[in-house]
């Protein structure tokens, strides 16, 4: 094998959130790491020149919350195919979520999907860790054995982990390995059977209901159970404005309360579903847009830590049914820079606040080196243009899975390349 | 006459008043017809009526069978198990099985809501839906108006009072639709665990106590309760219920003298309606609910061939 030659991207913008850099310039690569970056830099001699043309470089995103289809539901997505889409959307590191078959409740299961992200060349795959034993909410897993393995943190993934007690102690036991537990805050009791959110829309549908309390109870219930054991909380696509608005106060009040949310919350509402489109049968379901304004407003406000895809791989055949009997979730890892720079033409986030949602934040709160622009830090690389136009069209998105709840919206920001350890991985 | 505006009759809301008007005019002079003994008219001979059935109903799948076969159709009865193995794919397997077969009228009942819109993005035929899960059940508002129209002499301005399990009933939201669309005061009376969320924004009074509920009513409107509810725990017991919900002389005494009563069946004798007031003949129009099901059952039917084939010459 062939050294891998310099690269040099000139006239850039460079844009690095979390050091405050938003200034026209170069950066250098060599040897996959990020050697130099700056106004004036001269071009090395032999280096592969990448003319940016003004286009926005920035860390590779960081997605805190995917599901792929591996191991297990193969036919949905596999890690190869998941790969190909994050790297079209600009993500060099994934957290996968561990509600696989079998769960990720073992080292060596854990251990088998990191391999196979390495595998991959392009995508940096960090699994949960199961919070409970088969993701039953009954016995909290091996924390310490799989932190060891690699597990970024606990999670029963689209499970809530129901039992009060069950919670308080991954949370406190959690603490013991300087790890958090990341909730799908939901009543089970409440939304079992629920299709869509309760309210006129579902009712006019003759859909089962989800009431939206169901959400901020069990975010109020963990709050205590936070404060309780002084375990760190994280609280995934929150989607309400009552869970917001606790949140807010738990952080306020110095409890280690995290969150994050998913495009679909500030982007669509529950009008999405219309006539029953499953592709936007969504868990949580699709709000009414007071929440999605209050999810908007929480993004600009700090409350929400990060914005993760919470990509939710499904075959035509999950979709294809009533809509009370298909599978919930959307993909998102090919729309997930588009749909977030929509809230920056929409004048709601200034572009670093917006991508530091994407990159610093959710790094700070998984504590990687990763989603900088900083010297001798791997080139995990995203050249995108802010402006250039694109159409989301479900059965032509990169990857396997095609449920976008996004089919047919209209984007500005497209991602032009992606760098993964400095080499070219899309574009 | 406007010509109806859809291939299929999948739900009632959103049709507007002109094409339901047209509707219960059609079946009224089908219902003419069916009480001077003429049948067997060659409407819709050479054209396959195909009476789909997930759910169990023999009230009206008879119905239905029987006014396609008045009109002269070939009437095919399918019922399809719902404890297949994948009853979604069930579902599309059969839509495609169905064009195949060149059905021209598929009619359709579901447990789930939405399933006859799915089949109708899949299949040739008109589709109208004969209750699909907790959402619409169109002929039965449609049959439901018709009754209240030949006793009221119209529809505006009338009061009825739809009442008991409204969370479940997709009877009780296409009778909402209906009857808010052609001016009626509609209530829905029930306990809260019954009553879907925000239902007052389908334009509907919200009443929790029979008395208030009925006070004054022209029409009062029974549902179904089903046996699974109270297993549900959505309501404590079958005689707590019929206590403050069930339909007793007592009670029918708060709405006008001349008010009537209907139910679209099957009746739970002594959990929603008291058997004195179901078998009243000059208060119940229950029976007269099943016959006008055929006739516009008939009118639907001669309606969407008559849009299929003017679709066609187009």
């Amino acid at each position: 094998m062939t050294p891998m030659r310099d690269t040099i991207f000139v006239n850039a913008r460079l844009l690095d959130p979390g050091a405050g850099l938003d200034a026209p310039g170069s950066l250098l690569v060599s040897r996959g790491l990020i050697a130099d970056h700056g106004g004036a830099l001269g071009i090395p001699e032999g280096a592969e020149v990448v003319e940016c043309g003004g286009a926005v470089l920035a860390p590779g995103l960081i997605d805190l919350r995917a599901a792929l289809g591996e191991p297990g539901a193969e036919y949905r997505e596999t890690i190869e195919s998941a790969a190909v889409a994050a790297a079209a959307g600009g993500i060099t590191t994934l957290c996968a979520l561990p509600d696989t078959q079998p769960a990720l409740d073992d080292p060596a299961l854990l251990q088998f999907v990191l391999r196979r992200g390495e595998a991959t060349g392009s995508l940096s795959i960090l699994p949960y860790g199961a919070a409970t034993k088969g993701c039953a909410g009954k016995e909290i897993s091996e924390f310490g054995l799989l932190r060891e393995a690699g597990a970024i943190a606990f999670s029963d993934g689209s499970r809530a982990i129901a039992e009060a007690r069950t919670m308080r102690l991954a949370l406190s036991y959690a603490r013991a390995f300087g790890t958090f537990v990341v909730q799908h805050p939901e009543e089970p009791s409440l939304a079992r059977g629920g299709a869509a959110t309760e309210g006129e829309l579902a009712t006019r549908l003759g859909l089962p209901g989800i009431p939206p309390a169901a959400e901020a109870m069990m975010v109020a219930r963990d709050i205590a159970l936070a404060r309780l054991t002084r375990g760190h909380v994280h609280f995934a696509h929150v989607s309400t404005a009552a869970a917001l608005d606790l949140i807010r106060a738990a952080k306020a009040e110095g409890l280690a309360v995290t969150c994050d949310t998913a495009p679909p919350y500030f982007d669509l509402n529950e009008t999405a579903i219309g006539d029953f489109r499953t592709y936007a049968k969504l868990s949580p379901p699709l709000r009414r847009d007071a929440d999605r304004l209050a999810v908007v407003a929480a993004l600009a406000d700090g409350t929400v830590d990060a914005i993760a895809s919470d990509h939710q791989p499904a075959d035509p055949d999950d979709k294809r049914l009533p809509f009370a009997q298909a599978s919930a979730g959307g993909t998102g890892l090919a729309t997930l820079l588009g749909i977030t720079l929509a809230r920056v033409h929409g004048e709601d986030l200034a572009l670093p606040d917006a991508l530091a949602l994407l990159t610093c934040r959710p790094a700070k709160l998984l504590g990687l080196e990763a989603g900088r622009l900083a010297r001798g830090a791997p080139a995990d690389l995203l050249l995108f243009d802010p402006e250039r136009a694109w159409k989301v069209e479900a059965g032509r998105l990169p990857g396997k899975a095609q449920n976008s709840p996004f089919d047919g919206r209209a984007l500005e920001g497209r991602v032009l390349g992606t760098w993964k350890a400095g080499r070219r991985v899309f574009g | 006459m406007l010509p109806y505006p859809h291939r299929h009759l999948l739900a009632l809301q959103g049709l507007e008043p002109p094409y339901i008007a047209d509707l219960l005019d059609l079946a009224e002079s089908y219902a003419l017809l069916n009480r001077s003994g003429k049948t067997q008219r060659d409407l819709l001979k050479g054209q396959t009526l195909i009476n789909l059935f997930f759910e169990d109903s023999t009230r009206t799948r008879t119905s239905f069978e029987l006014a396609g076969k008045r009109l002269g159709a070939d009437v095919i009865n399918m019922s399809v198990s719902t404890s297949s193995v994948n009853k979604g794919e069930t579902l599309l397997d059969t839509a495609s099985t169905l064009n195949a077969m060149h059905c021209d009228l598929l009619v359709v009942r579901h447990a789930q809501s939405g399933a006859p819109a799915l089949l109708s993005q899949k299949v040739d035929a008109a589709v109208i839906n004969a209750g699909d899960g907790t959402h619409e059940h169109p002929t039965q508002a449609l049959l439901d108006a018709l009754t209240i129209r030949r006793h009221k002499g119209q529809l505006e301005n009338l009061t009825v009072a739809i009442c008991g399990d409204v969370l479940h009933s997709r009877v009780a939201r296409s009778n909402i639709h209906l009857l808010t669309t052609m001016n009626c005061r509609v209530r829905v009376v029930g306990p809260p665990a019954l009553l879907p969320a925000e239902v007052e924004r389908l334009g509907v009074e919200v009443f929790h106590d029979m008395k208030g509920g009925l006070a004054g009513a022209d029409v009062v409107m029974m549902l179904r309760l089903q046996k699974e509810r109270m297993a549900g725990g959505l309501v404590p017991s079958a005689r707590e219920y019929f206590r403050f919900y069930g339909l007793d002389a007592a009670k029918l005494a708060q709405a006008k003298p001349d008010a009537i009563v209907m139910h679209p069946g099957p009746m739970n004798r002594g959990v929603e309606i008291d058997s004195a007031v179901a078998d009243d003949p000059t208060r119940s129009v229950i029976g007269e609910q099943v016959e006008m099901g055929v006739a516009v059952r008939m009118a639907v039917l001669d309606t969407l061939s008559r849009n299929t084939r003017r679709n066609a010459r187009l």
